[in-house]
Order: structure tokens, then C-alpha cells, then sequence
């Protein structure tokens, strides 16, 4: 966990920017702010009561974990960018830390092949990532197609929240 | 052994004489089930009762196929328990066009035979008569058997009532939920829970001798396939690479799976993989998704679903590999193939004008039936004597089982268990 103390640090920026959001990230925050972490503005976090792995724990809430996706697609949509650029930046400054991308698919269809959807959408997560620098070995992806939904009407808005990839830090 | 349990399978007598016409069923159009009476089981033993109502059992099985009317007790002009005892004319003036006796006898501490006679009531004669042993345990089997006979003679199509399904329940616990893997008798008695988590549960399949079910699990975040014995429980996992690792289905001779595996960069493809070896062979090589593989009875071909057209449709590639072949063209969505066991039908998930349906296609004519009628129907699976298929749809937002006959004639609800209940898959034929 002695990872946690170097990065947290630089984190503290990305949080008090992005501090509201929760489920459906915001798309306001930007690339300087995420690109601003270089360490200069680092004093005062050790005494702010909190536990490293708590305060990046936050940080990465902070960004927003969920990636929402269209029907029937596996794009990364323009408001996302961001957020996926977020993680990005966390996992390059912190090469212990690993995630798994668990994609989602909506209940409509046959269950195997929703599995597909799922991880195809892990899958262009992952390549993002990849593309900005992350290494391979950070992240695994597994895909629960329909067998995790988050929402359990069957409405378009429900579907629409089902079509997800979450971003999970596994240490 | 194997010579006792055939000498206690004495047929009382054997009449090779073919089905009465009026009896036999007409398959393409069921406009009105046959009536019949089942006659409630004499019973010859120490205990006051006899320890499982037979004809109870018989008249239920009969009734959910759809094909017959089991008259209610209470209209019985007579209640004979021996063959001797039955007067047609009576039968007759009630109507019913089939009736079938029996009783129970009581022959040691548990031990007991069990014997039943099937009469025509029209052409005034036998056309079964059998008596088998049997346990407390192995009353309802028997009991299974015996509509299973009754059955196959007065339509004949083999009977499946005794063979077992499998399927998956998930039940929300607070913030959870628990899948747990069941296997039933196919009426939904006799439950067993075959495995519990608090993660996903998936793709349960049958292997040839009923004896094992193949089922992906996500337990700790990630998929594997696994093999469990159903008697002992043991069970062993059998692919459990980074991504996917789903959609098993035996091969007709047991000993390989064909499997989707995903590969850390996530591009499912069809293998086929050794159970014993854990060797794998891909067959399957296009970027696109490659999934839900299945044997052909004949284990020539294994057809599959695959978006690489745009949609999902279903291919056929040898067993051994080469070209895929696509084999659906009729509408965008043709997902999740299941052949029946004779080898003439294919069962797909089908989108019917934006409805998720069962349909069924004639391999050889290319027709495509329709075969049920909900939103979000899924997971087909044919009954060992292709004549019924079982499926997933929804009630109230909760999944539940549904079965159909394969010319779509006659769909039954089952009894729902607790939760939402997907994934039905039936077993073969029991091998006695």
C-alpha cells in the first residue's frame, strides 16, 4: 500500500476539481487540470486526517468509474474522453496500481453473446488506455454481460444505464 | 447386476399391436387433448398409504404435454386396480378413449413393485402392461417411466418425463444476489442445488450421459469453465484464461467441449478443448464476436453465432475447422443455436419485429417458426425426443420457464421456483 503516499499527493488537484461527481461523470473538467500533476502542488495532504489508500480511493471517485455507451455500440463516447484520460494519468504515475474494466451489456438478446457486447466494450476501454500509455499489464477486462444490471425495468432508460463499462482498481 | 435388473423388468405381457388410430395423436394440429382416466393406484402393503400417489403423478405428466385430458376422479363410473376388472362399456359411455390401472405392491421394508396396464377403451384391449420394482427413492422415477411408456404408446413419440433439466436462479438478497445452478425433474420436482454464489452463474450443458454438467462461473471476478459430477459433486476447472471463458457444450461423445474463449485482447472465438488433455483448437480466427457454440448430433459440425455479417447470425464450421458457412439470413438478429437431437430443426433466439423470441428452423426446408411469444424469450433447449423445447421468458419482470412443443402448438408455464430463473437446459434421454 506505500504506492498510495507517492501518488496521492499529486492527486490532490484532479479531486478538488472533480469532487462532485458520482455516478454519470461530469464532462467539465479538462486536460490541464489532469496534466497539472506534476508534484508542485503537493504540500498539506499528509495532515488532512485521511488514510492514503482512502484519499485515492476518492480521487479515483472523484473521476467517475462508469462509462455509459450507446446501443449496440462499443465506442467511447466524446464526454468520456476525459474521464478515461483521468485513469490514464493515475495508472501511468502509478505503476503498482492495476484496474479491471467489467463491461456490461442490456438484458436484450441471448446471454453468451452479451458477454461479447460486454467485453467488446472493455475492450475499446482498454485500448484507450493503452493508447495513452497505459501498460498491458495494469489491466484486465472481464466482461458480465447481462448478469450484472444495475438497473432491472425493462425502459430504454434502463438499458441505457445497464450499458456499461466500470473501472475497478484491484489494489 | 445388470442381469437381476433386467429379470425384474418382466413385462407382464407384451402386446407388439400398433396404437388405435383415434389414439394417436395428431402432431400438426392438437385442436382438443385426448380424454383419458388414470385411475387412482390400489395399493397392497403394511402402511396405511402407499408411499407416492402413482396416477397422480401419470395424470400430471400426461396433462402438461398438452395432448391430454385426464378426466377428474369423480367422474368414474368404476376405480378397478386390476386389468380384469376394467368394463369398457363403462369407460366408453364416460368417454374417455384411454384408461390405465394399476397398483402398488408392497414386498420388504422398501421394496416395492409397481404395476400398471394401459387399456384402449374403443378397441377394447391391452396395449401395455408392465410391473417394475422400485425404493421410496425411486418411486417418482418409475412413476415418470410409466407415463413415459403410456405416453409413447398413444402418440408415438417418445415420452420425457423422466428426464431432468437444469437452470439458473438468481435471487436478490438486500444488496445481492445469489445464483445457485438447480437440477429438477422436468416437471420442477425433486430440486437439487448443484452449486451457489454470489457471483454470476452461467451456460449450464449436459453431458451426453447426464452424468456431469459443464457451466461458466465468475467466482472472483472472472470467468471460468468448470465440469461438476452431479453424484459426487466433484468438479474441476477446465479453462480459466484472462477474458472470456464461456458458452461450453459438450461434444456428442463426452469428451470434448467446445468453448468461447476471449483472449486478453478480447476477440471471442470458437475452440474446441480436450477435457482430459485440456488441449485447445481454435476453429475460429475473425475479429468479430464468435460464441455459443454447439455439437451437431452427428458431431460433423459445430454451428455458432457470430456478428462478423454486422448482426448476429448463426455459421456452421466443421468440427475440424475450414470455412465457416452462414446458415441464418432471415431477419437481424439469429443468436444462440441449438440443434435438435434427431438433427432436423435448429433453435435460435430470433428478434421478431423488436421482440426477442424462440424460433425454430427446418434444416432442410429453411423455414423459420416462430415459437413463442414474449419480449425477452431466450436460451432454447430441445427435449431429448425433439418433439418440446424449453425456454427463458419473462413474467413480471422476473424470468421464468416456459415449454413449448416444436410445431408451436401447445406452450406450457412450469411451476416457478423462488427468483428469476433463466437458462433451462434439458437433459438427455436417462440411461437405465
Amino acid at each position: 500500500m506505500s504506492y498510495f503516499k507517492i501518488f496521492a499527493i499529486a492527486l490532490l488537484s484532479v479531486f478538488l476539481v472533480a469532487c462532485q461527481g458520482n455516478t454519470i461523470p461530469d464532462p467539465e473538467p479538462t486536460d490541464t487540470t489532469y496534466g497539472s500533476d506534476d508534484g508542485a502542488d503537493t504540500s498539506g495532504t499528509g495532515g488532512d486526517g485521511l488514510g492514503a489508500g482512502e484519499f485515492f480511493d476518492d480521487t479515483v471517485e472523484a473521476l467517475g468509474t462508469v462509462i455509459y455507451f450507446d446501443f449496440d455500440s462499443s465506442e467511447v463516447r466524446a464526454q468520456d474522453q476525459d474521464l478515461v484520460a483521468g485513469h490514464a494519468i493515475q495508472l501511468n504515475d502509478n505503476s503498482f496500481a492495476n484496474v479491471r474494466l467489467e463491461g456490461h451489456a442490456d438484458e436484450r438478446g441471448s446471454r453468451e453473446y452479451n458477454i461479447g457486447l460486454g467485453e467488446r466494450r472493455a475492450q475499446a476501454v482498454r485500448q484507450m488506455l493503452m493508447i495513452q500509455g497505459v501498460k498491458a499489464s495494469q489491466i484486465q477486462t472481464v466482461s458480465f454481460g447481462e448478469e450484472r444490471a444495475v438497473a432491472l425495468g425493462s425502459s430504454e432508460s434502463d438499458y441505457a444505464q445497464n450499458r456499461r463499462v466500470e473501472i475497478k482498481y484491484t489494489n | 447386476m445388470l442381469k437381476t435388473f433386467t429379470r425384474l423388468l418382466i413385462p407382464l405381457t407384451l402386446l407388439c399391436i400398433q396404437a388405435n388410430a383415434e389414439l394417436v395423436i395428431d402432431v400438426q394440429g392438437v385442436a382438443k387433448p385426448t380424454p383419458v382416466a388414470i385411475v387412482p393406484f390400489g395399493w397392497e402393503g403394511q402402511a396405511p398409504d402407499m408411499p407416492l400417489d402413482i396416477a397422480a403423478v401419470i395424470t400430471s405428466d400426461l396433462k402438461r404435454s398438452g395432448r391430454f385430458a385426464p378426466i377428474d376422479e369423480s367422474k368414474m363410473l368404476q376405480k378397478p386396480t386390476d386389468g380384469s376388472d376394467v368394463d369398457f362399456q363403462d369407460w366408453g359411455f364416460v368417454g374417455v378413449e384411454a384408461v390405465v390401472v394399476g397398483k402398488v405392491i408392497q414386498s420388504g421394508a422398501n421394496a416395492y413393485t409397481l404395476q400398471f396396464q394401459l387399456f384402449d377403451t374403443f378397441g377394447r384391449r391391452q396395449l401395455i402392461g408392465y410391473r417394475m420394482p422400485a425404493s421410496r427413492g425411486t418411486m417418482r422415477g418409475a412413476a415418470h417411466r410409466a407415463a413415459d411408456m403410456i405416453y409413447e404408446k398413444l402418440t408415438g413419440i417418445k415420452g420425457v418425463f423422466g428426464t431432468k433439466v437444469a437452470y439458473v436462479t438468481a435471487l436478490q438478497q438486500g444488496k445481492e444476489r445469489l445464483y445457485s445452478l438447480i437440477v429438477s425433474d422436468q416437471d420442477g420436482e425433486n430440486e437439487h442445488k448443484i452449486m451457489e454464489s454470489k457471483d454470476p452463474i452461467m451456460s449450464p450443458a449436459w453431458s451426453p450421459d447426464s452424468r456431469q454438467l459443464a457451466y461458466v462461473s465468475f467466482e472472483g471476478s472472472k470467468s471460468a469453465i468448470f465440469v461438476q459430477t452431479l453424484r459426487s459433486g466433484n468438479r474441476f476447472q477446465v479453462s480459466g484464461n484472462p477474458g472470456i471463458n464461456g458458452a461450453p457444450a459438450f461434444s456428442p461423445d463426452g469428451r470434448k467441449l467446445v468453448v468461447t474463449l476471449g483472449g486478453v485482447n478480447g476477440n471471442p472465438d470458437i475452440y474446441v478443448l480436450d477435457i482430459t488433455s485440456r488441449q485447445t483448437k481454435r476453429l475460429t480466427t475473425h475479429r468479430a464476436i464468435d460464441t455459443e457454440g454447439t455439437w451437431s448430433p452427428d458431431g460433423r459440425y459445430i454451428y455458432f453465432t457470430s456478428d462478423r455479417s454486422g448482426g448476429p447470425q448463426i455459421y456452421r464450421i466443421s468440427a475440424n475447422g475450414g470455412t465457416p458457412e452462414r446458415i441464418t439470413f432471415e431477419g437481424s438478429y439469429n443468436a444462440r443455436p441449438r440443434l435438435s437431437p434427431d438433427g432436423t430443426r435448429l433453435a435460435m433466439v430470433h428478434n421478431d419485429r423488436g421482440n426477442f423470441r424462440i424460433a425454430v428452423m427446418n434444416i432442410a426446408r429453411k423455414d423459420l417458426l416462430v415459437l413463442s411469444s414474449g419480449q425477452q424469450d431466450e436460451s432454447p433447449s430441445f427435449a431429448p425426443n425433439s418433439d418440446i423445447l424449453i425456454y427463458a421468458t419473462r413474467q413480471r419482470g422476473n424470468g421464468v420457464l416456459e415449454t413449448v412443443s416444436a410445431d408451436g402448438l401447445i406452450r406450457q408455464k412450469m411451476a416457478s421456483g423462488r427468483g428469476d430463473v433463466r437458462e433451462p437446459v434439458w437433459s438427455p434421454f436417462p440411461r437405465f
